[in-house]
């Protein structure tokens, strides 16, 4: 497996206080890695630093072998990553078609023709109609983003992200704001529209347990700016201390 | 879709049949609406597809204006397409660096800042008196259109005829332009821009970089429409350049609907069509047309053209009036 993004001794300060230090982490090809820890224990943080947004204070950031400390978002789609937020995102006055349009006139470098309508471009509309049929949106390409329901905009929000036609995606918690009945079906969707994607690695950041054990392959459980743990999910369930710490109380407790 | 196919070429006909049936008086009134209708055209690229109000844009209008006086009876170029091609020369040198510093700021920062270099080039225009001629402006001579200077024709007859076609093919081809503008891909990253500059980025738009290109693409149509609103008159004067001007810019697109792509257009015909009749009526007529401003704004917040689309179709677009 080749490795894709590697932090060599990454560390972030914000003045005093040091949100990350020293995380040296690999991650490669075909892996779902789940982040972990409680608030404020730098998940955020490392996944800015993991995306280009923030430039580290102390080491380096590798995308496929290239340093992206800082180098912002839009080179970042451009060079295969993508990102989709907690809170979701969309841009409400644009219908679903546009929306995704505008992922893939990026990705396919159009965004410098005047002259086409987006509409009549044949590979921008097959490639919006294909990520749309991943989502299950085929029905909603003219709705306007403001009248979709709540879970509808997530899907939106994320397949704009798949529709960069990334290598990597990093979802911050994919679920926050679904039911919990629905939160599944959301991760059944997003498992697939990545294996049809031909997405090779997926990184979550996600607080439910129960679906950090059940998608991913790995799990980086951090704490307090450091790497507790970087375990397969079986040895770090296996390990009741870890979890106890990464989720605040002890596993019994968990579902009482 | 039908009616609009029906509605575009009646309203050409009627353009183009105006000159041969209206009395002078309001043939003369369709000029400016004309020149307006290129200005609103380039300032609604940045204001209803990009989401960026400018207070300053009558600055590329007066810029406009005075190269074609300066070009016509400074320098003695007669040519209109001459003028045209400095004053578009110019609104690109000017917007470059205004744009770079504005677009790095939205909503009421990017409106303060805009105005702001409006009022700095007002004054440039008001107290430089050798250069500019101060308060009395500079004289726009007459221009010969296509290399025709219709020497036959007095003025009215030049301007209800010659003139006026010549500014219809205009608002037309730069009309055009601006659709394929805005349905290109380029304009769907504006739209995506306006809607949420950050999720934007990651879909990998250059927003800055796009702001200012659609900056200087309103300011080049701004300064066209500034050549053509100085001819009529006979004059550039620093009140073009006014930043009242440019609120009476952003009057005509809420007017017509900034959510629609003839709102602009239709907003500068209405404006100028009311301003005249409400003028004759009263002297009070900005009293009047304030009132009328409020009401648009609380009771069709989509303009005239939004009204007239949702009587068509009841999924009318959503309009963000800061209220919820």
């Amino acid at each position: 497996m080749s490795v894709v993004i590697e932090t060599r001794g990454v560390g972030k300060d914000y003045g005093e206080f040091r949100a990350l230090h020293d995380v040296s982490l690999t991650f490669s090809e075909g892996e779902v890695v789940a982040i972990v820890g409680p608030n404020g224990a730098g998940k955020t943080t490392l996944v800015n630093v993991l995306t280009g947004l923030l430039k580290p204070t102390r080491g380096d950031v590798l995308f496929r072998g290239h340093s992206i400390g800082g180098i912002g978002p839009v080179r970042l789609a451009q060079m295969g990553m993508a990102r989709a937020f907690q809170l979701v995102q969309v841009f409400p006055q644009l219908t679903v078609f546009d929306a995704i349009a505008a992922a893939v006139v990026s990705q396919q470098r159009r965004s410098l023709d005047f002259w086409r309508a987006t509409r009549s471009i044949a590979a921008v509309r097959e490639r919006v109609a294909e990520v749309a049929a991943i989502f299950g949106l085929e029905s909603r390409l003219d709705w306007l983003a403001s009248y979709l329901s709540q879970g509808e905009k997530k899907l939106l929000d994320i397949a704009t992200a798949f529709a960069l036609d990334p290598t990597v995606i990093l979802l911050d918690e994919p679920t926050s704001g679904i039911s919990s009945s629905d939160k599944r079906g959301m991760m059944d969707t997003l498992m697939e529209a990545a294996r049809k994607a031909g997405i090779k690695t997926l990184l979550l950041v996600e607080h439910d347990m129960d679906l950090v054990a059940e998608y991913s392959t790995r799990i980086v459980a951090m704490t307090e700016g450091k790497v507790l743990a970087d375990l397969p999910p079986g040895a770090f369930f296996a390990d009741p201390h870890l979890a106890a710490t990464i989720v605040g109380k002890p596993l019994g407790q968990l579902r009482a | 879709m039908t009616r609009r196919q029906f509605a575009i070429p009646c309203t050409l006909l009627l353009l183009v049949v105006a000159p041969y049936v209206l009395p002078p008086f309001y043939v003369t009134l369709m000029l400016p609406a004309l020149a307006y209708g290129i200005i609103l055209l380039g300032f609604n690229l940045l204001f209803g597809y990009t989401g960026l109000l400018s207070f300053g844009h009558a600055l590329f209008v007066g810029l406009g204006a005075y190269t074609v006086a300066v070009m016509s009876s400074r320098l003695g170029f007669k040519s209109l397409e001459l003028s045209m091609l400095a004053a578009i020369v110019a609104s690109i040198v000017v917007s470059i660096p205004v744009g770079l510093l504005c677009v790095r700021y939205v909503k009421i920062f990017f409106g303060m800042l805009t105005l702001a270099f409006g009022m700095l080039f007002h004054s440039f225009l008001f107290k430089f008196y050798n250069l500019t001629g101060g308060d009395s402006g500079i004289q726009v001579a007459r221009p010969s259109l296509l290399g025709m200077g219709f020497p036959d024709l007095d003025k009215t007859a030049f301007l209800i005829g010659p003139f006026y076609f010549y500014c219809l093919a205009l608002l037309l081809l730069l009309g055009y332009l601006m659709w394929r503008i805005v349905h290109s891909p380029f304009g769907t990253h504006l739209r995506a821009i306006r809607d949420n500059p950050r999720k934007a980025e990651y879909v990998g738009v250059r927003v800055h970089a796009f702001r200012l290109l659609a900056f200087v693409i309103s300011a080049i149509y701004g300064a066209i429409g500034g050549t053509l609103l100085a001819i009529p008159v006979g004059l550039a004067d620093p009140e073009l350049a006014y930043w009242t001007h440019s609120g009476i810019l952003v009057f005509m697109t809420v007017l017509g609907g900034f959510g629609n792509f003839f709102g602009p257009v239709l907003g500068a015909f209405v404006y100028i069509a009311l301003q005249d009749q409400l003028m004759s009526l009263t002297q009070y007529w900005r009293f009047a047309l304030g009132v009328i401003l409020i009401l648009i704004i609380i009771l069709f917040p989509t303009g005239l053209m939004g009204l007239l689309e949702r009587r068509r179709n009841r999924k009318a677009p959503v309009v963000d009036r800061g209220d919820a």
